[in-house]
């Protein structure tokens, strides 16, 4: 997101951020989760689980902002996120 | 790009819980669902909505018909019933008559509870059980190998109709509004925050309260419409689904890969089959 200004309330606007964890074993390889996260947190792995399926891998961490939409849209429970408690704004694109 | 070639995945280290999994049967996990298909997704707004609703877990029911969706009953940690083909509707109103107190959601596709259980929901939703319908629609008969259903849009292809289907499908919102359902809306699995919207909506509905979720049959209609796998449908279903809340609904029949209108249709109140065989109204009508 690139602003043309500072925005006032700038100090006091906390982005929620959250840590993904995807269960492996469950993963099917749909990725619904990669291509409907807002902040292109996830890609799909070069690596696949036992049954064979490529799962998705954390590649931006910091950019989570912890909307949970990778949780209702997988279909198989295998991805979840939790918030992290007080941390700053995480990174935009431009600046990592 | 890195040239290491792929490899198995690292064992996991810690042992990860879904926020979900005390609503599920963990242990049945992973499920028989393919890969892309959508009813996991209705699922997952399934419980997420009810957990919002706090209604307690120990006041709702789960039924479910045969097919790939009757499988649901099996996967949620409630107390659950697996009926035989098209039945779902008639042991949840036995459920809703004998327990007035309990939640009794009907979860099943659209071929068991339009087609097979066709008679069943017609007549529960004229009568106004207060029971709450999630029906799956992914325009085939999965399970049973891809049969042409009452829901199949005309030219689609299954394998009971390989040159194209030639018959007119139901569009089930307006017949459930020509029944009298109190609350009537369809969404797609790609819209997950108002399908939850809607499902706790209409879990809180007094009455016969019916959702129509459009969601994708990756292994049969995609494949054998070469429509690509879920995942194409799901950005098919981005492109081409409109939202028209209050739509008259008898203009959203849906043809084969044409445009979905979405939406809240109906919402109305009227005394439910049990206020009115108890005498706690009048009898009388909306
Ligand atoms: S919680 Fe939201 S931002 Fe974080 S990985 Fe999931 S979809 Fe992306
Ligand atoms: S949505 Fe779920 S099943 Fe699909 S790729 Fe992501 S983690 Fe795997
Ligand atoms: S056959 Fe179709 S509806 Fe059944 S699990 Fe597979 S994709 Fe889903």
């Amino acid at each position: 997101m690139k602003l043309w200004r500072t925005p006032l309330d700038a100090e006091k606007v906390r982005v929620p951020h959250g840590v993904v964890s995807v269960i492996i074993e469950r993963c099917k390889g749909c990725s619904f989760c990669v291509e409907y996260c807002p902040r292109d947190v996830l890609i799909i792995s070069r690596n696949f689980n036992k049954k064979g399926y490529h799962y998705p891998e954390v590649v931006s961490e910091g950019l989570c902002v912890d909307c949970n939409l990778c949780e209702d849209i997988c279909p198989e429970f295998a991805i979840y996120s939790d918030p992290v408690e007080n941390t700053p704004a995480p990174a935009t694109k431009e600046n990592t | 790009m890195s040239t290491a070639p792929a490899k198995a995945a690292p064992v996991e280290r810690k042992e990860l819980h879904h926020p979900k999994d005390t609503m599920l049967r963990e242990d049945r996990l992973p499920h028989i669902w393919c890969p892309t298909c959508g009813i996991g997704t209705a699922v997952s707004c399934f419980v997420e909505a009810l957990r919002e609703t706090n209604i307690p877990e120990e006041k709702v029911a789960v039924v479910s018909g045969i097919g790939c969706t009757g499988r649901v009953a099996g996967y949620v940690n409630l107390d659950s019933f697996h009926t035989t083909h098209g039945r779902a509707i008639p042991f949840a109103t036995g459920l809703a008559l004998a327990k007035p107190d309990m939640k009794v959601v009907v979860f099943s596709g659209d071929g068991d509870l339009v087609a097979i259980g066709g008679n069943h929901i017609i007549n529960a939703a004229r009568r106004n059980m207060n029971i709450t319908v999630i029906c799956i629609n992914n325009f085939i008969y999965g399970m049973t190998g891809g049969q042409c259903a009452s829901t199949t849009p005309q030219i689609a292809k299954t394998s009971t109709t390989p040159t194209g289907n030639t018959d007119y499908p139901f569009n089930v919102p307006y017949l459930m509004d020509a029944c009298g359902a109190t609350y009537i809306a369809r969404w797609t699995v790609l819209h997950i925050r108002r399908l939850k919207k809607a499902m706790g909506e209409a879990l809180n509905k007094k009455g016969f309260s019916f959702i129509e979720v459009i969601a994708p049959c990756a292994t049969l209609y995609a494949r054998r419409n070469r429509l690509g796998t879920g995942f194409d449908l799901m950005k098919f279903y981005h492109d081409n689904s409109e939202i028209q809340h209050g739509a008259d609904t008898k203009m959203v029949d849906i043809g084969f890969q044409e445009k979905i209108i979405c939406g809240k249709f109906v919402d109305i109140d009227k005394p439910t089959f049990l206020e009115r065989y108890r005498g706690e109204t009048n009898g009388g009508g909306k």
